[in-house]
């Protein structure tokens, strides 16, 4: 089970709002730490921090480029954690359409029941 | 008129041990709580495509207890239980849920159910306060067993017939 304890901690990586926020700016594309700290007004040090707990989950790269350290989302390593939730969600849709079958019925019933029910 | 496809339920996480499920339904709220609290119409849906609906009680009253019980696909029974906390009809419902296989200690989450309705069309929330981010893991990961399951089944039936 060590893939669902890794999956756990890369989820638990990017479930903290700032840290959500910072992979929504970054999915525009490439950023500098300095844009990244005035879109979201906060201080450096906690933008670094946010920053490291995101790439040691291997959510986020960085390059350098000369004195520009530049951050980029690694969608590859959040697949397994959207995968992770869309099952759960594909369990909720399958019941709900089956739901929907359901509420048809009841609508031509009470349409039928002349509106009483 | 074509049965109405009211899309996707959509998952989100809003705290570390909470999950929201929401979905918007075309029929007006208090059929979607009729639906929702009905034995006979929720061994129609809870399963969902996954298996069959074998048992579902529902005692609807604050104090009273429910219990729902599944037959997978694969030949194993999945059972949950709980107790109503709070009912407001057509718009609300507090209980408690219990996954019957949960380890040993592992405390009861708690469900807030809303109904809203808008132009006659109803918007389901159901929001999970699990109590701790590990019980909540586990929940959603249990789609993913669900699923991973299913493909399981599929392969052994391809094994068999392959023999």
């Amino acid at each position: 089970m060590a893939r669902a304890a890794t999956t756990a901690d890369a989820f638990n990586a990017v479930a903290e709002p700032r840290r959500r926020q910072i992979l929504d700016l970054l999915a525009g594309g490439e950023r500098p730490v300095n844009d990244l700290v005035q879109l979201l007004g906060l201080a450096q040090p906690q933008v670094s921090k946010h920053l490291r707990v995101l790439r040691e989950v291997g959510a986020v790269d960085v390059r350098d480029e000369g004195r520009r350290r530049l951050y980029r989302l690694n969608g590859h390593a959040l697949k397994p954690i959207h995968d992770w939730v869309k099952a759960y969600e594909r369990t909720w849709t399958e019941r709900f359409d089956l739901m929907d079958d359901v509420l048809e019925d009841l609508k031509e019933k009470e349409q039928t029941d002349g509106g009483s029910d | 008129m074509a049965a109405a496809t009211s899309g996707t339920a959509v998952v989100s996480l809003p705290a570390d041990d909470q999950i929201l499920i929401t979905r918007e339904f075309d029929a007006p709220k208090h059929l979607v709580y009729k639906a929702y609290t009905t034995p006979e119409l929720v061994r129609r849906w809870w399963a969902g495509r996954r298996g069959e609906v074998t048992s579902c009680e529902i005692d609807f009253r604050v104090g009273g207890k429910w219990r729902y019980v599944m037959n997978a696909a694969g030949g194993f029974e999945v059972a949950f239980n709980g107790e109503f906390r709070e009912i407001v009809p057509n718009e609300r419902i507090v209980s408690t849920e219990a996954y019957e296989g949960a380890p040993e200690g592992t405390d009861p989450v708690l469900n807030v159910v809303k109904f809203t309705e808008t132009d006659g069309r109803t918007t389901l929330e159901i929001l999970t306060h699990c109590g701790s981010q590990a019980t909540r893991d586990a929940i959603i990961g249990s789609g993913m067993e669900g699923g991973m399951q299913e493909g399981m089944d599929i392969m052994e039936e391809i094994a068999i017939e392959l023999r």
